[in-house]
């Protein structure tokens, strides 16, 4: 036997080993707070206060009421997380070739930092009938009667854009600064003109990047609950998967219920996910980079 | 392929400043058509800088770049048409060979037929023909500068710029490319600016060889000139003069003999120099052990590079001699060095 290696040797070899251990009370956090929780509610779930094993789906799947909140949700996060990442790219790109990107990267970001409940604050106050902006067009003439940008559709889209940039424009300015700068040159040395060098170098190149981006924001709006709640009509237009869940569980307290809603909102967001990585497959995913790795 | 119709390229007094340093100071220069130029200096030299400015990646701060009669330094690098191969090759890693090579053809909506067609004859020129379809992080690194040099060559360009092309690849490699690089250049005969800080590579790849200093022509000649006549101190320096000794001139009729120490031996005037301070500058594989050497050294190391040794010494003052020798020497061993007059190059001080 002496000449087998050991097992701690062969182990390492697979990146087993002492250090592996640190991830511990990771792996702890992520049982107790994640993988429980879900498992937890996945359970609950199948145990409604009344009715078989999949009475609450069915319940959620034949009331409008219920399921039309998962229409509602897409119907804001998707236009949401596409004019984000479509608005990112041209920043990102222009941020890229500034010397004080620090500064205007640290005004971008502000909105992550002042949370969702001071920006809908500040949005009732700005775009409310009787705020500023309504003051002001009504003052000039430049509109009749106060314009409606609360309390619907339009005051939890503008919210999410305003919360939701900043996120997406991080991500997607790491991507942008990954593509080395000698590529676009090189396109310009053999003729590209700026459109062309975005359509055949930059966009292919980014395309992937863009793909994780929609993915880690979109998750972020389809779980909006406070700009829905505050900003909203939360009883008609924009009674988004979470408010439903809400309602189940803290004004019917129906747990079982509030989790199989929420059961329903994880999967609309894996299917999607998975939908779009998978999608990712199909484009080229290699090195961002002109010259040996 | 046949290439653009010019006669030569004029640069006038080309500067360029980044804030208060000055890069490039007022380089003049003319490439005949068809000439291979290299670009010769140490890092930070604007060598690098030089070539941004004539692809129009940097815009002037003064001076102008004319080809022909057509004026060009305010045209962006799309409008130019020249060629560039990148020292990181940048090529686009999600198109395969073939894409790569057929963008700028591409660019200027050529027909596919004839796309196809010069796309091909590019791939044969540089031997690509089993890689053609792979992507650029498939194949070697010789085989992506390939790659680099045929995409740049295939819009048939006026002039083909080079920035440090083989500092990349390993030293065999370099060698494979360099002839080959020289191979195309003969065979398509486009013009070619190639910068480099590699002395051999200059030397061996360009009809005239222009040394950059601190962003300033310092000469401009061909290889041999170069290799033999450095014009002043400091390109000898960097042309292979490792003994540049301060040194004193005495004008003696037709010759010059220099003192260098307590030795005096026989050289010659490059500079107009006056009796009094001065600079010999002599190669390591000239100053050679021999009877009555005038330099009195002592061996501090030998090393063998197969048919000779060369080697440091140094004098009782303390100055550091480069020199070859045919037989082995050992350390400590005191030699008597020296020059012929001929490959003795003084300067002024």
């Amino acid at each position: 036997m002496s000449d087998r290696v050991p097992l701690s040797v062969r182990l390492s070899q697979r990146g087993l080993d002492g250090v592996t251990l640190l991830a511990l009370p990771a792996l702890l956090f992520v049982i107790a707070l994640f993988v429980y929780p879900f498992l937890y509610g996945l359970v609950l779930s199948f145990k409604p206060k009344v009715g078989g094993l999949f009475a609450n789906y069915v319940t959620f799947f034949s009331d409008p009421f219920l399921y039309s909140t998962i229409g509602k949700t897409l119907w804001l996060a998707v236009p949401v997380t596409l004019l984000n990442v479509a608005l990112s790219v041209p920043v990102a790109l222009r941020v890229r070739l500034m010397r004080r990107q620090r500064l205007l990267t640290t005004i971008l970001v502000i909105p992550i930092t002042l949370g969702t409940v001071l920006v809908a604050e500040g949005m009732l106050n700005y775009l409310g009938p009787r705020g500023w902006l309504n003051r002001f067009l009504l003052e000039f003439g430049l509109s009749s009667s106060p314009v409606r940008l609360i309390h619907n559709y339009w005051g939890v889209f503008l919210s999410l854009v305003i919360t939701g940039f900043p996120f997406t424009f991080l991500l997607t300015l790491s991507y942008v600064t990954g593509i080395d700068p000698s590529l676009e040159q090189a396109g310009a040395m053999l003729g590209a003109r700026a459109r062309q060098r975005f359509n055949e170098i930059l966009l292919p190149l980014l395309v992937p990047g863009l793909i994780v981006t929609f993915c880690l924001s979109f998750v972020q709006a389809f779980s909006v609950f406070p700009s829905a709640v505050l900003l909203g009509a939360p009883a008609g237009d924009t009674r988004v998967i979470s408010v439903a869940a809400y309602t189940a569980a803290f004004e019917d307290y129906d747990y079982s219920m509030a989790s199989a809603i929420a059961m329903i909102m994880a999967f609309v967001q894996v299917a999607i996910v998975v939908a779009l990585l998978g999608a990712q497959k199909l484009v080229y995913r290699g090195p961002a980079g002109g010259g040996k790795g | 392929m046949t290439h653009a119709d010019f006669r030569a390229l004029h640069l006038r007094g080309m500067s360029r400043d980044f804030g208060l340093l000055n890069a490039l100071k007022g380089v003049d220069l003319t490439v005949e058509r068809g000439e291979f130029i290299a670009l010769l200096g140490p890092s930070g030299c604007g060598k690098s800088t030089a070539l941004n400015c004539l692809a129009g990646l940097l815009p002037l701060t003064a001076g102008s770049i004319w080809l022909d009669d057509k004026r060009i330094d305010r045209l962006g690098p799309e409008d130019r048409g020249f060629g560039m191969v990148f020292q990181n090759y940048a090529l686009f890693p999600h198109m395969n060979v073939r894409r790569n090579i057929g963008f700028g053809l591409r660019m200027q909506r050529r027909v596919k037929a004839e796309i196809d067609a010069k796309v091909e004859e590019a791939i044969r020129l540089v031997r690509l023909g089993a890689q053609a379809e792979k992507l650029p992080g498939q194949i070697s690194g010789g085989q992506q500068q390939r790659v680099a040099i045929a995409r740049a060559i295939v819009v048939e360009p006026p002039l083909v710029l080079m920035d440090e092309p083989l500092s990349n690849l390993d030293a065999k490699l370099r060698l494979e490319m360099r002839a080959e690089i020289r191979r195309i250049h003969n065979l398509l005969g486009c013009a070619t600016i190639y910068v480099t800080h590699d002395q051999d590579e200059a030397l061996s790849l360009a009809d005239r060889i222009v040394v950059l200093r601190d962003g300033q022509v310092r000469q401009i000649g061909t290889p041999e000139v170069l290799y033999a006549r450095p014009a002043h101190a400091d390109v000898a320096e960097f042309m292979g003069y490792r003994n540049v000794l301060p040194a004193r001139a005495m004008r003696d009729g037709g010759i010059v003999r220099v003192s260098v120490g307590q030795a005096t031996f026989a050289g010659t005037l490059v500079d107009d120099v006056n009796d009094g301070p001065a600079l010999a500058a002599i190669r390591p594989e000239d100053l050679t052990p021999r009877d009555g050497g005038p330099l009195a050294a002592n061996v501090r190391t030998a090393e063998y590079r197969g048919r000779d040794f060369y080697g440091v010494a140094v004098t009782a003052d303390g100055t550091e001699l480069f020199f070859r020798a045919e037989h082995r020497v050992a350390t400590g061993e005191t030699l008597h060095l020296g020059a012929d007059a001929s490959r003795v190059l003084v300067y002024a001080a």
